[in-house]
């Protein structure tokens, strides 16, 4: 089965978002007023250069921090307006990350890592299960030690899927990895888009990587300098490295 | 299992090292508080069972000669529930194959002493039958030290004449648990015996048929004890009455609160500084472990864990390492108890115990320790969780080195590397080398404290042996003689000085405050027994005025000064008002001092002596000692040599074992801070030490600046144990001082230096042992790991 993205409901809609980073005497605008929405269902791919606030942006869209000004919804909910213990309760139930390093539990087992998130979440698959969607069957009792980098980031997707988020973060997922293994990342995230619908936003800072999104958009200075539909897909194979 | 808490018990394998020294040093505060509260609690228990079924007195008086009908009048009196009139004296005992005599106290018993007051308990033998007169019951340590079987016999100068008595048996009485000899500072089983006799065999003796000089009285519940001394004193009065005592001040129940009182000290006195480094601790290794994880805590937050899920994982490893340190703990508190317990319970020779297992201390000590651990992980972790998720997941700054004051005098300096960047950490974790500090100087602080009893002991020995009874021996007189007395003397055999003392029985009063004790004149130029105060040694006594001990003088609420009317007890049985001139410190000893000639004049005596102090030639003491044993004039005898030997006997053994004791928990805290500070700095440091490695130093070159820091914050951390032991030892000085005996304070360079060596081995031991996982990193990987 693949489902389309529904472009007539959006899953977010970010309205003149602006974040302004104090540290001591130094402030730094990472977003200088974006404003942009995003459809169920959707991979949408976020570029920049580095520095441009592609994270800072994710971050706020995934209830890890708050805009300075401007206003974030999720659906109907207002994600600027949310208290801590409700962005808890939204990333608890909605939301699923992955990060560039991985960022496992070092203690845990690749399945303890999995469940993790699935002893807090509301419908999740079994972690057994999410590892198996990733093709990771055999690797359940290893520790993020005993796994290779794209192994380590499997399991990370493994995790952010299993809860079945409504929405998955995923910030430069592909940026440590080499080629082959950035592939079967890139894939196991279409995947996940196409089987079981899920919003996707990927970052990356490789511009191939856009040829696999349905849109593509462009951060520049903390600004949207582009946002573009994807006509010409193709699928993680032919991307180049 | 949840996730989570398989990663606390992963987490909590990992670093089951340092979980255990902080463990340990939480389990020595909370053993201490156990063993020391469980143990006086059942004694404590012990006692008051065993006051309660042998019908423990709770007022004892003595008198010269009262007649019987007057015991019928004193039941009169309102709150009285029982009296027991009976006959007491002391005389000097002549043991077969012992050359030395001893002193007996010599105590009446009815035909019936099961229904009197301080019931005898029979431990060997039978109690005297009724109608044997020379027949006696020892009490049972006396009996013990000589082997005096039932069957075997003893003779006492008694009215006179050398008697001899056959011993029927072995008793123990609540009235001499502790059994000191008039005027002796310690108990000597040895020397000091009590002896029951049958009451007509005592009346006989004394001439005292009909007649009584010794009052026990029972008390009804809520009756008032202060009147009904004050009317028994009245009743007692015209026969030479010397004034009643209540329990509370009744010789051997005195010694024996004073011991459970300084137990109870204990139990508060020591915990504290344990539960506050393990809290201190705790704190100091979650922090690292919540730095090293921090991106871990942002990632859990992003995955939806609600912060205070969060908190309460790393609460929960806390609060593991509190659990393991309460079991411990109680554990060896539990043991310790029983172990202090069956030492005290010899020692008093309860002839049960009731055990209390002080679930109160038990409870409360599982409090303290998890309110310590917990407060130190609060403030570890609140910091961390309060982070939000994308601050916590990106890396933090790095640490921020000073280019401050302190960097450029560092700089000046022109250090060697190695030293520079063993100063500059220091510099960059302020609060973890704080934290050593404090918990070195904390435990040299308890070394300190616990090693200046050795040299307070040291202040007594001195003080009251070399320089305040330099006689060889103290004889008693059964009445006071005229001061010539003391030239008789030296027709005793191998007397080379002796030198006359008169001590007579007073109530010093101070408007509602009054006090019994003895005041005891002295010679002007006493060269033997001299009057000594702890702190600025021999004292000259005024020309006219007393000098009290610190203790009386607080006790009666006087100060140099003041004036305190002292009533004599014996006749004339006057009241003189006298000024307090001086004030001393002693630690044994609450009689009141004043000049002999101050005494006989206020009294328009002339002199007297009622006690002899001789020095006498060591190749004739047995020749003065057999001399003594057949003199009636002599009701007593104290042999100072002896006294010192029991004094040294008993304290070097107990405190010997206190001081390991001690010495092994005081160092706990040093081993437990020690091992955590140098296993995060050698987590913090990895890196950078891994780079030395790299770069090439050798491995003793980069331990230098690991065991560098720690020994040089240990060494910085002495002066300050130092301080906190001097207040530690103060504290402690007053924490058990009690009515019979109050330390002096004095704490010798070598206490400072033994105190301090041991605690900086034991740091080293502990660097040295995190030292060795130097060899054990591997340089590529530890180049690697971010953290
Ligand atoms: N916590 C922070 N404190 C201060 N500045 C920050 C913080 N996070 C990001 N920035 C700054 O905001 C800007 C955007 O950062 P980021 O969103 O991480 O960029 P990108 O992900 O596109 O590389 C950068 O200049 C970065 O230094
Ligand atoms: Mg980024």
């Amino acid at each position: 089965m693949t489902l389309a993205p529904d472009t007539t409901r959006p899953i977010f809609v970010a309205q003149d978002v602006t974040r302004v980073f104090r540290t001591g005497a130094v402030e730094v605008r990472a977003l200088r007023g974006v404003t942009l929405s995003l459809q169920e269902g959707e991979m949408v791919v976020l570029l920049g250069a580095s520095g441009s606030g592609k994270s800072t942006f994710m971050n706020i869209l995934g209830g890890l921090d708050k805009p300075t000004e401007g206003q974030v919804f999720f659906r109907e909910t207002e994600l600027t307006r949310a208290s801590d213990a409700e962005l808890t309760r939204y990333r608890r139930d909605h939301v699923g990350f992955v990060f560039q390093f991985y960022n496992l539990v070092p203690s845990l087992t690749a399945c303890e890592n999995v469940a993790l998130v699935t002893e807090i979440a509301r419908n999740p698959l079994r972690p057994e299960a999410a590892l198996e969607l990733m093709g990771l069957g055999g690797r359940l009792d290893h520790f993020p030690a005993e796994l290779s980098g794209g192994e380590q980031q499997r399991v990370a997707i493994a995790r952010a899927i299993a809860k079945q988020p409504d929405v998955l973060l995923c910030d430069e997922p592909t940026g440590a990895l080499d080629s082959k293994t950035g592939v079967q990342v890139l894939e196991a995230l279409c995947r996940v888009n196409e089987e079981l619908g899920t919003a996707t936003v990927l970052i990356t800072h490789n511009a191939d990587i856009q040829r696999i999104a349905h849109r593509v958009v462009t951060l520049t200075d903390g600004r949207v300098s582009s946002d573009e539909p994807n006509t010409a897909r193709v699928s993680p194979a032919e991307v180049s490295w | 299992m949840k996730a989570l808490d398989r990663k606390l018990l992963r987490d909590l394998r990992r670093i089951w090292a340092q979980s255990l020294a902080i463990a340990m040093v939480l389990a020595c505060g909370i053993m201490i508080m156990v063993a020391a509260q469980s143990t006086q609690r059942a004694l404590t228990g012990t006692q008051a069972a065993y006051y309660d079924h042998h019908r423990f007195a709770d007022i004892f008086a003595q008198a010269t000669r009262a007649p019987n009908g007057l015991l019928a009048e004193i039941a009169e009196i309102d709150g009285v529930a029982q009296v027991d009139g009976r006959i007491s004296f002391h005389a000097v005992l002549d043991i077969d194959g012992v050359g030395a005599p001893a002193m007996g106290r010599i105590v009446s018993m009815p035909p019936d002493p099961s229904v009197g007051l301080n019931v005898p308990l029979v431990r060997r033998g039978r109690l005297p039958d009724p109608d044997q007169l020379s027949q006696i019951a020892l009490n049972e340590p006396f009996a013990e030290a000589h082997g005096l079987v039932p069957g075997s016999t003893l003779r006492a100068v008694l009215n006179g004449q050398l008697r001899e008595l056959e011993v029927t048996g072995w008793v123990l009485s609540p009235e001499f648990i502790y059994t000191v000899a008039p005027g002796m500072m310690m108990p000597d089983d040895s020397r000091f015996g009590v002896i029951w006799l049958n009451e007509a065999g005592a009346a006989a003796l004394k001439d005292m048929e009909g007649a009584f000089n010794d009052v026990a009285l029972r008390l009804a519940r809520g009756a008032d004890t202060r009147a009904v001394i004050a009317e028994l004193d009245h009743l007692l009065e015209p026969f030479g009455g010397v004034g009643a005592q209540p329990r509370t001040d009744q010789t051997s129940h005195a010694f024996l609160d004073s011991e459970l009182q300084q137990l109870g000290a204990l139990a508060l006195f020591l915990p504290p500084i344990f539960l506050l480094v393990a809290g201190f601790l705790v704190n100091m290794v979650l922090t690292r472990l919540i730095a090293m994880e921090r991106a871990q805590i942002g990632l859990m937050r992003a995955l939806g864990y609600h912060r205070l899920e969060i908190g309460a994982h790393y609460m929960k490893l806390a609060g593991l390492i509190g659990v393991l340190g309460l079991a411990i703990g109680w554990g060896a508190g539990w043991w310790l108890g029983e172990g202090m317990l069956a030492i005290y319970g010899d020692f008093f020779r309860f002839p049960f115990l009731m055990r209390d297992p002080a679930l109160g201390a038990v409870a409360l000590s599982g409090a303290l320790g998890l309110l310590a651990v917990f407060l130190g992980a609060f403030r570890a972790m609140n910091a961390a969780i309060r982070l939000a998720p994308a601050e916590a997941m990106s890396p933090p700054a790095p640490p921020r080195f000073s280019r401050g004051r302190a960097d450029r005098l560092l700089v000046a300096l022109r250090l060697r590397q190695s030293a520079m960047m063993i100063l500059r950490s220091i510099l960059r974790w302020p609060g973890r080398a704080a934290i050593t500090v404090l918990g070195v100087s904390m435990s040299v602080g308890v070394l300190v404290s616990s090693y200046f009893v050795f040299d307070a002991i040291a202040v007594v020995q001195e003080r009251v042996f070399d320089q305040g009874n330099r006689q060889q021996v103290t004889l008693a007189l059964a009445s006071a003689e005229p001061a010539r007395a003391v030239e008789d003397a030296y027709a005793l055999p191998g007397v080379v000085a002796a030198e006359g003392g008169y001590a007579v029985p007073v109530r010093l009063i101070n408007g509602h405050r009054t006090h019994l004790t003895a005041m005891q004149a002295h010679g002007e130029g006493a060269q033997l027994a001299r009057l000594i105060d702890d702190y600025t040694g021999p004292v000259t006594l005024p020309g006219a005025g007393l000098v009290l001990p610190e203790r009386l003088a607080r006790n009666l609420d006087v100060r140099p000064g003041s004036r305190v009317q002292v009533e004599l007890l014996t006749p004339p049985r006057e009241v003189l008002d006298l000024p307090v001139t001086r004030v001393i410190h002693q630690s044994f000893g609450g009689e009141v001092h004043i000049s002999q000639a101050a005494l006989f004049e206020a009294m328009r005596i002339a002199p007297q002596v009622n006690q002899i102090h001789l020095r006498v030639d060591p190749a004739q003491m047995a020749a003065l000692q057999e001399r003594i044993k057949t003199l009636p004039a002599i009701a007593g005898l104290s042999d100072w040599q002896d006294v010192r030997d029991q004094f040294d006997a008993t304290l070097n053994e107990s405190l010997l074992t206190m001081a390991l004791i001690y010495t092994t928990i005081g160092l706990m805290i040093a081993v437990g801070v020690v091992y955590n500070a140098a296993r995060i700095q050698l987590s913090e440091r990895s890196h950078e030490l891994a780079t030395l490695r790299v770069l090439g130093f050798t491995r003793a070159e980069v331990g230098f600046v690991l065991v560098g820091e720690i020994m040089l914050l240990a060494v910085l951390a002495v002066p300050i144990g130092w301080l906190l032991g001097y207040q530690f030892a103060q504290g402690m000085v007053e924490a058990i001082s009690t009515d019979v005996v109050q330390l002096p304070f004095a704490i010798s360079r070598r206490t400072f230096a033994m105190a301090s060596i041991a605690v900086l081995l034991a740091a080293l031991a502990s660097v040295l042992l995190v030292r060795r996982r130097l060899d054990r990193v591997d340089l590529a990987s530890a180049l690697k790991a971010r953290d």
